[in-house]
């Protein structure tokens, strides 16, 4: 039983990594529409451009300070970029758009600093501990106690500043927001600049969890089963999502894996995911947490 | 002044229904069939037919299949290159397996078999729509791919799961030169295209393109939108499957699961998209591009002088990546768009109007 839950909450506290990258995609597909598919990208470029400058010997918080800086510059200038051309075009246009620059931005991370393998040393150590006989990591918990920091912070954000409300009105529909004088490409930006936020402190954690390398752009192939299971638009969505995700995930591998006795459980995390956002789909098709669709003819 | 319809008059319900009805769209037509396997085959080099023709003509395949799919029917896939994999494996296995089948029947049946996983995959299309969808068939990429690394059955027990395609003789006659497997695609795709042309004009396209407006609407009118959509995954998986196994057999000779990843599926999206979503010709015109642009930023980039070499890879990724974006905001609905504004600039030539 022990093991049972071990393998349960490592499960859980790796679902909230997914959780930190889906995020970075519910805010952008909440406020412009976009199925912002260079999320990962943002995530590699964001944590390349920390480590690149934390080891050219800047200061650990001022090299946070000013990766904040480039990502919200980034951010401005992708809307003013890619979407103010697009504005009115299909969601597959602007989706596509996105992959366009998913690769624009790793080719410019790369190009930039190079396409070494960097280790991020975070002050804080990853050894584990134990609650009641089960072992926890330390560093799990600093992760998910960034997250929750983060989420909370977001909701006070949304509802309680006057441009939380205006990134309200703008998701909810952008004629009637426009209409009534908020400034859709500025409010565009800043969303595109909080993802930018959100990318990089995603990029710091996974960084220092697996390395800062080309692998982490594939940090949105594991957010997207998250954000379907959760719902594109919906912030407890892609926290909860994250959650049943990582906790399958790692309860699949260990138990499905072994007991079919195929030697199948390697590499079973590639798919299973999505498997299971599908199951949930069926049943409820805009995810747990997404807004109700109504169709009308 | 030089392309118009003008004295050009339609009086049987044949000449009304063919597919080209303006006489200088037919030759045009003509010239390129007889440029293609009449000149092509003797004036195009070994480069151009393996690095070039061949690959653009499988793409033109596999793009037509993502057309039918995502640019008639409406429903984005992500998993082409998945269905392509299927193509290719199965193909090797009825071959391997079935003593004395004939290749070409072998080709027909992987279609068929891709036809099949196609519509496994798109049973949730009934109850999950766009974006959604798109990551859900994203399942059927991720899975096909394990499926066939994990169980060495698909790639008869080869350790690293590469699979190597067996000679195509048909009639007792070898395909082993490039110039015969560029001419073997040619007709394949040329029919298949000639196919899917025909079946976007017929009842089926209809319904297809009913479901892409407008899903609700369209079964009001009476279209069963469940059977309309399954047909269109199967038909695309059919035409990603053939895709598949031309890739291994007529292209590479020996692929592995690692050559379909998603990364081929984007390929084969940003074809449809750059060509133009919904358009028979801008599936080849998205093709050619894809096709080429990589090898002109290769030799373009490589005249600048004094660039390091890990540079240089990641500046064709800014370029390219670039160049996608630029062109979704120039001409978002394509290449084809394009060549119909030109056309239409060429009938009323030299006149503005």
């Amino acid at each position: 039983m022990t093991f049972f839950f071990e393998v349960l909450i490592g499960g859980l506290l790796a679902g909230v990594m997914y959780s930190l990258v889906a995020l970075g995609f519910v805010l952008i597909y909440k406020a412009s529409g976009v199925f912002n598919f260079a999320q990962g990208a943002m995530v590699f470029f964001a944590a390349l451009t920390f480590i690149s400058i934390v080891e050219r010997g800047m200061n650990f918080w001022l090299a946070i300070a000013v990766t904040l800086a480039v990502m919200i510059a980034l951010g401005f200038a992708i809307e003013r970029v890619v979407l103010r051309p697009l504005v009115n075009q299909p969601q597959i246009t602007l989706f596509m758009a996105t992959i366009g620059l998913a690769y624009f931005v790793e080719g410019l991370a790369q190009g930039l600093w190079g396409a070494q393998v960097h280790a991020i040393e975070l002050p804080i150590r990853d050894v584990p501990f134990t609650v009641a006989g089960v072992n926890v990591s330390q560093f799990d918990l600093f992760i998910s106690g960034t997250a929750a920091v983060l989420v909370i912070a977001l909701a006070l954000f949304f509802n309680y500043t006057g441009i939380g409300r205006a990134l309200r009105a703008v998701a909810d529909d952008h004629q009637a927001a426009l209409s009534i004088g908020i400034p859709l490409e500025r409010i565009w930006g800043i969303v595109w600049a909080v993802a930018g936020f959100v990318a990089l402190v995603a990029g710091l954690l996974w960084g220092s969890r697996t390395g800062v390398q080309f692998a982490l752009t594939f940090t949105a192939l594991k957010a997207l089963p998250v954000l379907i299971l959760g719902g594109f638009d919906s912030i407890a969505g892609a926290i909860v999502g994250g959650l049943i995700v990582g906790a399958a995930e790692k309860l699949a591998e260990v138990y499905i894996g072994s007991s079919l006795g195929l030697n199948i459980g390697t590499g079973i995390e590639n798919w299973f995911p999505y498997a299971l956002a599908i199951l949930f789909l069926l049943v409820r098709p805009e995810g747990l947490f997404g807004e109700k669709r109504i169709e009308r003819v | 002044m030089f392309y118009r319809e003008a004295g050009q008059f339609k009086t049987t319900y044949p000449a009304d229904q063919q597919i080209l009805p303006i006489r200088q769209d037919r030759y045009a037509l003509g010239a390129i069939l007889v440029l293609a396997f009449l000149i092509i085959p003797f004036a195009a080099s070994d480069y151009w037919f393996t690095a070039i023709l061949i690959p653009f003509l499988i793409f033109a395949l596999a793009a037509l299949g993502l057309n039918i799919l995502t640019g008639y029917t409406g429903q984005l896939s992500l998993g082409t290159a998945g269905f392509m994999a299927v193509g290719a494996f199965a193909a090797f296995n009825f071959v391997l397996r079935v003593p004395g089948i004939p290749v070409l029947v072998a080709f027909v049946l992987a279609g068929l078999t891709a036809a099949l996983v196609g519509l496994a995959f798109g049973l949730p299309s009934l109850r999950i729509k766009g974006f959604y969808l798109a990551v859900a068939t994203l399942a059927a990429q991720f899975f096909i791919e394990w499926v066939l690394i994990k169980f060495g059955w698909f790639s008869n027990y080869n350790s690293s799961g590469v699979i190597t395609a067996q000679p195509i003789v048909i009639l007792g006659y070898e395909f082993n030169t490039p110039r015969s497997k560029y001419l073997l695609t040619l007709c394949i795709v040329a029919l298949l295209a000639l196919a899917a042309k025909n079946m976007v004009r017929s009842g089926t396209g209809r319904a297809w393109m009913a479901v892409r407006d407008m899903d609700i609407a369209a079964e009001v009118i009476g279209i069963r939108i469940f059977r309309v959509k399954l047909l269109a995954f199967a038909v695309s998986s059919f035409y990603c499957g053939v895709a598949g196994a031309l890739w291994a057999y007529a292209h590479l000779g020996s692929v592995e699961p690692a050559a379909f990843t998603l990364e081929r599926s984007f390929q084969i999206l940003f074809m449809i998209i750059i060509g133009g979503v919904g358009s028979i010709l801008g599936s080849f015109l998205g093709a050619a591009f894809i096709v080429l642009l990589p090898i002109l930023l290769d030799r373009g980039v490589h005249l600048i002088p004094g660039i390091p070499r890990d540079l240089l890879s990641n500046l064709e990724f800014i370029i390219f990546g670039g160049l996608i974006i630029f062109f979704l905001a120039v001409e978002p609905h394509g290449l084809a768009r394009l060549w119909q504004i030109g056309k239409e600039k060429l009938r009323l030539w030299p006149f503005p109007h």
